[in-house]
């Protein structure tokens, strides 16, 4: 583990929230050594808010005594600051795609899950095509860091255990085997990687968690 | 699109995202070819080359597309590092410039599109919002003469496109920028003593003009 003399890193999470596990995941990458502190999302702490004073959310790393928030950007701080293990691309063109993607994967996904009829067809036009563009992505790639897993991944990683759960719950498949062949298969490797498969929440626990959710949601509608 | 060589933007005139890339462009002193989107009518190119969200700005560099403006003026700033670096180099700074930069991109355009779409206690909502939003904004910029220090940054690239839309605010909700944010409005002029900024920018006028287009297009009164 890699704790540099004098190095603090705390991180402030919520055990479900797929930002957290994108941090989670850049840590265990890089080897370092880190406090986890399980905030209550219904009564934060006055910690969080002073370190997140701006939106109030988790995750937020602390890395001696100084703040970052924002899942997305402590991915690339954690990369810039700890240099072995690289997870972003070196090629300015690779980093763009990655960082585009890291935002545009998840489009309509959530939609797709509390919405019905038209609405649901809408956003599942959206997450089609936006599924067919990351399939194109993964050719001749296991991962899409190209043979490791990187920011790509952890960014969209998500996907592996959301989509998933989403489909037994709506009874509605995305993601076969057949259309979606090498995103499939990044699921699987994805899911069952050492990275993964040990940080990952229970996917019940997970599943219950959005299950309520939907419930609630469609609840208000009805 | 076919490898070509030499980058092209595929824009809207009037959009501050678009105008991200342009000044970061211009800062770097890259050459280009700048096409003009019809937003009703948008071409094959930008479909194909921003299938996901079918949005401009769109820079295509030898024949590759990057989308969100954002992601382009850091990509500028990465290919063309040789001059008029925009982003900071400590790790802690660079992840608090995106954050800025970021934030700005969650709230201003949006709130000030409320501010112009909406009325009576809606739109004090809104107003209340964006004076919080330029107070917080400005408390980042403190005394310094950009956001990025003594250099024009990310954040400054980010933010001064809409300080042309600070008119159109001002005008349909009635308050002063330079009144609830006087830094921000300083910071403003500063900007615009830049040449990327002031070739960028649109009139402030021809904003509001634009503004009451939408408006009419929406059918606010």
């Amino acid at each position: 583990m890699e704790e540099a003399k004098g190095e603090e890193v705390t991180l402030f999470g919520f055990w479900s929230s797929p930002f957290v596990h994108r941090v989670i995941w850049a840590l265990n990458i890089k080897k370092i050594k880190y406090k986890y502190v399980e905030e209550d999302l219904s009564n934060k702490s006055a910690l969080l808010l002073e370190h997140n004073p701006v939106y109030k959310k988790v995750p937020v790393l602390v890395y001696n005594g100084i703040a970052i928030a924002e899942s997305l950007i402590i991915l690339e701080f954690i990369e810039e600051t700890w240099k072995e293990n690289s997870i972003m691309p070196q090629d300015p063109y690779e980093k763009a795609v990655a960082r585009f993607w890291a935002t545009a994967a998840g489009d309509g996904l959530w939609q797709f899950f509390i919405t019905e009829g038209k609405e649901r067809e809408e956003a599942l036009t959206s997450v089609i095509n936006n599924f067919e563009l990351l399939e194109k992505e993964l050719i001749g790639k296991n991962f899409f860091g190209g043979d490791r897993i990187g920011y790509f991944d952890i960014s969209v990683g998500w996907i592996s255990y959301g989509v998933p759960i989403f489909e037994e719950i709506t009874e509605f498949k995305i993601i076969t085997e057949q259309k979606f062949p090498l995103l499939h298969a990044w699921m699987e490797a994805f899911s069952n990687s050492e990275l993964v498969r040990d940080t990952l929440p229970l996917r019940e626990k997970l599943s219950e968690r959005y299950r309520k959710v939907w419930e609630a949601t469609m609840q208000k509608k009805n | 699109m076919a490898s070509e060589k030499g980058v092209m933007l595929l824009d809207f005139w009037v959009s501050p995202f678009g105008q991200r890339a342009r000044i970061a462009l211009a800062e770097k002193g890259v050459q280009y070819e700048y096409k003009e989107e019809n937003l009703t009518e948008k071409s094959e190119l930008l479909l194909k080359a921003n299938p996901v969200h079918k949005k401009i700005p769109v820079l295509i560099h030898d024949g590759k597309p990057v989308c969100e403006s954002l992601i382009i003026v850091e990509y500028i700033d990465e290919v063309w590092s040789d001059k008029a670096t925009l982003m900071p180099s400590a790790p802690y700074q660079r992840a608090q410039a995106r954050f800025w930069a970021d934030f700005i991109d969650k709230k201003v355009y949006d709130c000030g599109s409320r501010l112009w779409k909406l009325k009576g206690e809606e739109q004090q909502t809104a107003k209340k919002e964006m004076i919080d939003i330029l107070q917080l904004l400005e408390a980042q910029l403190g005394d310094k003469k950009y956001f990025g220090g003594d250099s024009f940054g990310f954040v400054d690239v980010a933010f001064v496109p809409f300080t042309s839309w600070f008119y159109s605010y001002e005008t349909c909700a009635n308050f002063s920028v330079e009144g609830v944010a006087p830094k921000i409005a300083q910071w403003a002029k500063r900007c615009m003593e830049r040449e990327s900024v002031a070739k960028t920018l649109s009139d402030p006028k021809k904003v509001y003009e634009f503004v009451c287009f939408l408006k009419k297009k929406f059918g606010v009164e």
